[in-house]
This record gives C-alpha cells, structure tokens and sequence, in this order.
C-alpha cells in the first residue's frame, strides 16, 4: 500500500538544496548522500512552514523540538540549520574535519538547533517521548517532531516507545517515517520487511497518514492538519526515495552511505542532477 | 533499603514538583503515596528498559528530575547503550535506582545478578556510581540528589541490612568516609562489604593489628585524595567488594595506587568474584562466602600480607 511518488520535478529550492549536499560531499568525501536526498523535502517543509523556533535563542522554552532519529540524514537538516541561521554557512564546508562543529551524525549541545544526539538508531523516539511528556506536565503547547528512517524501524526501542506513546495519548507528538525502502544492505522487503507498515503503527495506537515525502504542498498540507486526532499520537508515513534526484543513486544502496568520492565524480553528479531536472522540467 | 530510598524519593516529591518517578513495571503497591498525590508525575511503565531511559532523558532536557526503578541487572546491561548515549552523551540529572545489585537474586539465578555493574557504568563519562551501605546512609544520600548535576546510579542492596555507618561522619557524594584509622592494614569497602570490613578491623584489632577502614560509598567520581591519603599510612591494603574482580572497586583502588608514588612499598588484594558466572543458587550470603568475600578472609589475607 501507500502512494506512488508523483513524478513531479523537483523545485528549484529542492534542486539548489541537492546540490549544495553535493557541494559539501566535495569537500568532506564522505557522507550519507542517499539519505540526506530522502528527507530533504521533509525538513525542508518542516523549518519553513511548520515548526516554532528563534535561531538566535535556541533554548527557547515554547519552541517546537525537531529529533532527527536517523541522525545519518544530518546533511539534509544541516542545510535548514544554516540556511535558517543557527550558524554559519562556512560550517558547512568543514563538516567532520579536525576541529569542526559539525559531524557525520548531530550532536546535542555541540551544534545550535540540534535537540538530540543521533546516530545509533532507535535512541531519538524515547526521548522525543520524554520531551512530549515534559510539555504536558509544564502544560506548554510545543509539539515534538521526530524523523526515524525505515531501517530504524527494525529496532526495538522503536517499539516500546511506540507502545509508550499511545499509553500516554501523545497528540504532541508527531513521528514521521522517512520510507525510502531501501537500508544500507539493500532493499528494506529483503532486509527486514516492515509491511504492513501503516497497519502496524496503527495497531500499536498511532493516528497514522501517508504522504508522498518529496511534495511540497502534500507535506505541508499534512502537517498543517496536526493532530490527526485529540487523544492518539500521530505517525507520518512519507514515501520516499532513496537518493532521489538523480537516476544514478536512486534506490542504489552503494550511495547510502559513501567515502572517498573523488571531486571529478561529484562534478559529475551535480552535471547529473542539472541535465535529469531539466529533462523532467520538459515532460 | 529499597523502601528508604523510594520513600525517599516521595518525600523529594513533595518538595520539588521537578521530580519525577518512572518505574518499569515493578511490584504491586510502590509508592503508592505518590502515585495518589501526585499521579501526573507517576509513571508506572512496561518492561522497556531502553525506551525508559531515553524518555528519562527526554524528561530531563526539559527540566525534570526523574527516578527510575528496577532490578539493578535490567538498568545497566540491557539498556547499557541508553545509558551512556542518552543519559552519559547528553549529561542529563537522570537517576537509575537497581533493586538487587550484586548477589541480592542469587535464588534466581544468573540472569539476575548484577555483579558487573560498578564496573560498565564507571566506564562512562560524567556517570555518578553510588552505593550505600545501609538505610541510613541512604537517607543522607538521597536529599544530595536533588541538584546533582549528572546522572547517577544508586546501587540497592537486600533490605534489613543491619546499620553500620555513622551519622555524625558527614556524607558527601564524592567523598569517601574514613570509619577506622590505623596503621598497618587499610580495608577498603563499599555497599554491604563495609560491614565485613568493620568486623574484621575489630577482629585484626584484637591481634594487635591497627587497621583502617575506607568507606567508598561514590566509586566514580572516585575520592583519590581521600583514598591516596589513607593508602599512605599502611603496608597492606585490601579491597572488598560484591563484585567481579574486573573492574569494580579493586580495580579502582588498584588504578589509583599504581599510579601513586609511595615511598614505602604497599601490598595489596582484592576480595571479589572471580571472573566467571555465578551458577550457583542459594543465597547472597552462602554465594559471597563460597568465594571468600567474608571478613574472616580479609583478616586472613592481612594477617598473610603483613607477615609475607
């Protein structure tokens, strides 16, 4: 079940985004470029249109909190960060150098806007949890927001926290799966099958919808209609592509995660990315 | 001990609405006086270890001060990764009460013994690893935990336990309490194993043997001046612990004194598991006599070292 990604180009914020991702794999040589590119649009909708937030008072007690559970798509939430002023541009360029603030996966109290060290799977729903509660005990109206990936649904926190969450009737919070179907061995129906997807969150007490996770308007129109429901937690399927953009890395598992990508092959890439969206752009 | 401590923790309830109790489906009727007064901040959770710690974490960013409540074994091993990344990694005041550390659940059997735990949670940055040795000194405790700023864990024993601390030695988390002073012997103990040290600095006392006794209720962070200071005065020091020999207290007290230049030389062992599974039923008692951590084998292993 599910929706079928519409075969809409991407726009050009989307395309600029891809290859300011591409542009930053320049100079680090590594990164999780196929899962940066499958939740861009969902970030991305989420600091323009959705979440509370001051970039210049990150600790603002009334803001709404955003935890990239599968903190290996940072890349794609560094580039809100910056682009929406919680620091410098020119951090972009170090990321996992010697010495820099930014890494190869968020890091809470380390980067401004980050509310939650990820990387190890399974750790960002529990606490988004925990923060979701704390907001009904101090009777404060934020809402949380937390991103996992499909492979991450293969943990069993994931899992507990689920069954917490619908105890508890969390309609602050909201978790969005990024459906790319693909984990880093391969495709997710192989590696670990997860379908009935939607009818499983459902069953464990989730409000759930489906929503095609690199439309712009599709997503902020779901997420305008938060909560789903008064008394449940809501749960966000966003069917998505791995590595979407360009054909080449498209539900390519060998661009989940990548290192030692040589300069000339990023060139490439961005020429790539150029020539297939204007080729979309003319069907 | 385990009553105390809750009881304690309900009475910081009622002074500090931060304060928060999380309990991972444990025995019927706990605390129920602050599940009735305070419901909203009462969580009676499922077996989910790992997800509790998170969401303590989570609680914690924004301001609460929540204790969490099981069996010691299922607060370190099975969510030993939430510990460190969530609790340690992010340095919230999240505080993990284990029911039952060391061999309390020797009748269940191995699954249930937590005589690793000292040594896997000092290995992580900014944890607080406490453990009392009875009721009393866990009244001290508790009321310090308050504004801690880091997470700590609080190591329960069995219940009953009889009552050897002092209350006119002030407690402080972090600093070791000296009970004996003397001369040859240091014996130093934590949790229940400060009653054997006791009675066996009275034992060695009466053959003319002038022992102290190091009270190390904190393991981490580890009070190095107090025990460099007390290590100074003897020949032989003796560690004894509830523990595996690999990595608890011993291994403390062994890191700090090979790094100490002392000018007289010291001898020293440790009292502890060996490093194996405990397979053997029984009790706390039989299986910490099985393997020699009795006052009896302190007392014989000074005599042996002051005579060697």
């Amino acid at each position: 079940m599910g929706i079928n990604n519409i075969l809409k180009p991407l726009d050009a914020i989307s395309l600029q985004q891809r290859k300011q991702i591409l542009q930053i794999l320049k100079k680090t040589g590594r990164g999780h470029i196929g899962s940066a590119f499958s939740l861009l649009e969902i970030v991305r909708v989420l600091y323009d249109d959705i979440l509370k937030y001051d970039p210049n008072h990150c600790e603002w007690p009334e803001r709404d909190r955003f935890i990239l559970s599968k903190g290996h798509g940072c890349l794609g939430l560094y580039i809100q960060l910056a682009r929406k002023g919680f620091f410098a541009e020119d951090e972009l360029w170090r990321v996992s150098e010697d010495g820099a603030m930014l890494g190869g996966h968020p890091e809470y109290g380390r980067v401004p806007g980050i509310e939650a060290s990820t990387g190890s799977l399974g750790h960002g729903l529990p606490i988004g949890i925990g923060i979701a509660l704390s907001a009904r005990l101090d009777k404060k109206d934020f809402r949380t927001f937390v991103l996992i990936g499909d492979g991450e649904c293969n943990e069993g926190t994931i899992w507990e926290a689920a069954l917490s969450a619908s105890k508890h009737k969390l309609s602050n919070l909201i978790v969005m799966v990024d459906y790319n179907k693909f984990q880093c061995y391969g495709p997710a129906l192989e590696v670990q099958n997860l379908e009935p997807l939607a009818d499983k969150w459902q069953s464990f007490g989730f409000e759930v919808q489906e929503v095609d996770g690199h439309n712009v308007d599709a997503l902020l129109m779901v997420f305008k209609s938060l909560p789903f429901t008064d008394d449940k937690p809501n749960l966000i399927i966003c069917h998505t592509i791995k590595g979407k953009g360009i054909s080449e890395l498209e539900n390519n598992p060998s661009w989940h995660h990548k290192s030692r990508v040589p300069e000339t092959e990023i060139t490439r890439l961005i020429n790539l990315l150029d020539s297939e969206h204007e080729k979309n752009l003319l069907k | 001990m385990r009553k105390t401590c809750l009881n304690e923790v309900y009475k910081l309830a009622k002074r500090d609405e931060r304060v928060v109790f999380i309990g991972s489906d444990i025995g019927t009727g706990t605390l129920d006086n602050f599940r009735q007064e305070f419901p909203e901040r009462f969580f009676m959770e499922g077996v989910s270890e790992g997800h509790l710690i998170g969401m303590m974490t989570g609680l914690a960013m924004n301001g609460k001060i929540p204790y969490l409540n099981t069996i010691a074994t299922f607060l370190t091993r099975r969510c030993y990764e939430q510990v460190l990344l969530d609790a340690g990694l992010h340095r919230q005041p999240i505080r993990i009460i284990g029911s039952g550390g060391g061999t309390v659940y020797a009748p269940l059997g191995p699954t249930h013994l937590a005589t690793e735990d000292i040594a896997i949670l000092r290995a992580i940055p900014y944890m607080t690893v406490i453990v009392p040795c009875d009721a009393e000194e866990m009244k001290r405790l508790m009321p310090q935990t308050l504004d801690y700023p880091d997470p700590i864990y609080i190591r329960l024993a069995k219940g009953g336990d009889p009552i050897v601390s002092d209350p006119s030695k002030p407690f402080q988390i972090g600093k070791a309490i000296p009970l004996r002073e003397g001369s040859d012997v240091l014996l130093v103990s934590t949790g229940i194993t400060t009653r054997l040290a006791l009675e066996a600095a009275d034992i060695l006392a009466k053959q003319g043997v002038s022992t102290s006794v190091l009270h190390i209720h904190t393991i981490k962070p580890l009070d190095e001046d107090k025990l460099r200071e007390s290590m100074r005065a003897v020949k032989v020091i003796i560690s004894i612990e509830e523990h595996t020999i690999m990595g608890g207290l011993g291994s403390a007290v062994a890191e700090v004194l090979a790094e100490t230049g002392f000018n007289q030389p010291k001898k020293f062992s440790r009292l502890a598991f060996p490093d194996i599974f405990l397979e053997e039923y029984g009790s706390q008692d039989t299986s910490m006599k099985r393997f020699g951590i009795t006052s009896e084998n302190a007392v014989e292993k000074a005599m042996t070292l002051l005579n060697s």
